[in-house]
């Protein structure tokens, strides 16, 4: 390195905003985007004149990395570590939104075994990504033991998943038209001596954290969101169902095996304080994993025996140039859609993700007047938001 | 509802300036034109009997060879649980087209994304600027013909490749070979 | 108390080091805050590699959220453009002696992400790099052994010896040899 960089001032991007908001006597922070409570990289510019802040607007693309674009120039197949980089911890959703897209495009029909080992996977997913939002929301409102407990039982998962497809966080484990590796011998039984295990820590978390009357007084009635509100700013997910909305993809427009499970779909009552609330976010995620774990017994007790996993793919994928398919599918964060347009070639010619944690960062603005800014960080965290879900 | 009724629902209000559903390319869409985007869309979501809430998707595709920008809607209704696609075309060179966020506040941050990364102008927009790339980049980078800067504040955007100056082993085997070779054909 | 010799490249590292050098580095090396600085996927495995398994505290090591009191910055995650700039000055705030890991392929060379129009190819187009740690993302053992190298580095440093001859021939070894530490 020659010469050193000019180094920006801290208002050089805000210099467009500051021109619109009348700040008068109170502070302009900024919150992030290096920061311990934001959910990755997000920035946050604060206007306040203490503790009350009277607007938060959220600042993203630190973690733009041009994934759509890559997706110009990729193979169908070779799109699905990209992929797994749109939402790293929930990273088999991701892969399972990409192969539904490309399967409907090329109506491709993907073999039973495939598609309970997709489930196996994905509900294994849903549970470690729940795991550290939890942990995480408990971290940031204050209670910093209970994140190396989730940490703990994330480690299990990652064994677990480590042992089918040989990564731990970004596996790359869905192809077009099946799975990449079938289920190892007696994967059965391990699993279900950690559904065992670990539902029991489900009920001492339930003890320690979701009912503790500190947390409860810190998220009761902390920006409660009315259902019209949450389905105009298209918020998805367990975000969604805490405002009572009663809307689980799995149920309403099923796909995969998911109609042979029998599951509940928990949804925000309002226990301890208003409907739509942050601790109903939060409930709403400790009760997904529990559900998870029934789904994942059944799907161990249903899967066939035989050895298909993958479907007929030719090996060079084309498609009609021009043709598009929609796909949706229940992430851990809400209802991730992918829209695909095939292009001449082996590559598409537009690929656009559609997440839940981008819609969410809007309504962040509109949540955060007259809030405290401790309670701006425990409404992130309840929203959960990644960052490459919103910047991709 | 299925798409072909809720064409026919739009076909009945609007007349002629409601065309045919697009054949089905495995989702049917329906083209309309940029002008009563916003007319159409109050409609689809204050009718009581189509009730669409919820903006799922806005993206952008663009078409050099048609000269076109297509915009492209995703609207879905959570009290009648049916889905609908609209596509609006915009010139390339100037392509505009009025804002849906006094109808739905999805489209909020939908459209600055589209803004930055395709330069789709949105008319009425409350906040119309970048949102993913820095706020002086220059530039729309998801269209086909953006071409990448040699460096954005003094950081140079290519790596240089660290296997320069190398060779291979069997490449060097090669090398040598050919030159021992035709060194013998020099001395015979 | 002499050490082995190490060849590396053209120079040597004579480990001469004084009494009271070992100890200054034995209480630096096993307490080396390090900054919380996870951009991307890299960071949750460096959340997990402070986590209960593969324990980082059990060598000193404690997340920090701010430069001002960590020496060392990793470097974990995909680098973009409009995030160098904050990177650097995180960088800038950190008091010497400070060190850099990169950790991950994205942080290292840019990694899967060659034809991103976003993304900084490298983070040592801003920052020196003391340690790079490859992988995508690089498991908790292996971003732990980044960590030992950066207190192998520390350790070779020198306060009361002969810092005077660091960069200086060492003719008693040969003609190329020069000391590095």
């Amino acid at each position: 390195m020659s010469k050193p960089l000019e180094l920006p001032t801290m208002d050089m991007e805000n210099k467009e905003v500051l021109r619109r908001i009348e700040v008068g006597g109170d502070m302009l922070l900024n919150m992030g985007p290096q920061h311990p409570s934001t959910h990755g990289v997000i920035n946050f510019l604060v206007q306040t004149d203490g503790e009350v802040m009277k607007r938060a607007i959220p600042e993203v693309g630190y973690l733009h990395r041009s994934i759509e674009k890559i997706g110009e120039r990729c193979t169908y197949n070779g799109f699905m570590p990209y992929t797994d980089r749109v939402d790293y911890i929930a990273a088999m959703f991701a892969n399972q939104g990409w192969a539904i897209a490309v399967e409907k495009l090329l109506g491709l029909s993907v073999p039973k075994r495939a598609e309970y080992c997709r489930v196996i996977a994905c509900e294994l997913n849903r549970i470690s990504s729940h795991l550290i939002s939890v942990g995480t929301m408990a971290m940031d409102v204050g209670a910093v033991t209970p994140f190396p407990y989730a940490l703990r039982e994330r480690e299990f998962i990652n064994d677990l998943l480590e042992e089918l497809c040989g990564a731990r966080l970004t596996y790359n484990y869905l192809r077009i038209g099946g799975v990449a590796f079938d289920l190892p011998s007696g994967y059965a039984d391990k699993v279900s001596t950690f559904l065992d295990h670990f539902e029991k820590i489900l009920d001492e978390f339930n003890r320690l954290i979701t009912y503790n009357e500190i947390f409860i007084k810190r998220l009761g009635h902390l920006a409660p969101i009315p259902a019209q509100m949450a389905i105009d700013y298209c918020l998805v997910g367990p975000n969604l169902r805490a405002s009572g909305v009663n809307f689980d993809v799995r149920k309403q427009l099923p796909y995969s095996v998911y109609p042979e499970f029998q599951f509940d779909v928990p949804l925000g009552k309002g226990e301890v304080g208003t409907p739509g609330d942050s601790w109903d976010r939060f409930w709403c995620r400790v009760e997904e994993m529990r559900q998870s774990c029934r789904i994942l017994r059944q799907a161990l007790a249903q899967i066939p025996n035989d050895t298909q996993i993958m479907a007929k793919v030719p090996r060079k994928i084309k498609a009609p140039e021009g043709q598009e398919a929609y796909s949706r599918i229940e992430s851990a964060r809400g209802d991730m859609q992918y829209y695909v347009v095939a292009g001449p070639g082996e590559n598409a010619h537009r690929v656009k993700i559609r997440t839940g944690s981008f819609t969410a960062m809007g309504i962040i603005d509109s949540l955060s007047r007259g809030l405290m800014i401790a309670d701006l960080v425990a409404l992130i965290a309840s929203l959960d938001v990644v960052a490459p879900e919103i910047d991709r | 509802m299925t798409f072909e009724e809720i064409q026919q629902r739009l076909a009945a209000k609007f007349g002629e300036r409601i065309g045919a559903l697009a054949p089905a390319n495995k989702d049917a869409s329906l083209v309309v034109p940029p002008g009563d985007v916003v007319e159409i869309c109050r409609f689809l979501k204050d009718d009581p009997d189509l009730a669409f809430d919820c903006l799922m998707n806005l993206s952008s595709v663009d078409w050099p060879k048609k000269n076109q920008i297509e915009v492209v809607y995703h609207l879905w209704s959570y009290a009648k649980q049916h889905a609908f696609i609209l596509k609006a075309q915009l010139d390339r060179a100037k392509p505009e087209i009025a804002s849906l966020e006094p109808v739905w506040k999805a489209a909020d941050w939908l459209e600055r994304e589209q803004y930055d990364l395709m330069g789709i102008q949105f008319q009425g927009h409350p906040d119309l600027r970048r949102i993913m790339m820095p706020d002086d980049w220059v530039g729309h980078p998801l269209r086909k013909d953006y071409a990448e800067q040699t460096q954005w504040h003094n950081i140079t955007t290519t790596r240089e490749n660290s296997l320069e100056g190398y060779v291979r082993l069997d490449e060097l085997k090669k090398k040598a070979a050919e030159a021992a070779a035709a060194k013998k054909e020099v001395l015979q | 108390m002499a050490k082995d010799y190490q060849q590396d490249f053209g120079s040597i590292i004579t480990s001469k080091t004084s009494f009271i050098d070992e100890i200054i580095n034995l209480a630096r090396k096993s307490s080396i805050f390090y900054l919380l600085f996870g951009l991307a996927c890299c960071g949750i495995e460096l959340m997990q590699t402070g986590g209960p398994r593969a324990d980082i505290d059990r060598f000193g090591s404690v997340p920090r959220a701010t430069p001002r009191q960590s020496d060392l910055m990793i470097v974990a995650g995909t680098l973009t453009y409009k995030m160098a700039e904050r990177c650097r000055l995180l960088y800038e705030q950190m008091a010497e002696p400070k060190y850099v890991i990169s950790m991950g392929s994205c942080a290292s060379c840019g990694g899967l992400f060659q034809y991103a129009y976003s993304v900084c190819k490298g983070v040592d187009k801003l920052i020196p790099v003391d340690i790079y740690v490859p992988g995508c993302p690089p498991r908790p053992e292996a971003l732990t052994e980044g960590l030992m190298r950066v207190q192998d580095k520390i350790v070779r440093e020198r306060w009361f010896t002969a810092r005077q001859r660091i960069g200086q021939a060492e003719p008693s070894l040969g003609v190329d040899y020069k000391v590095l530490a």
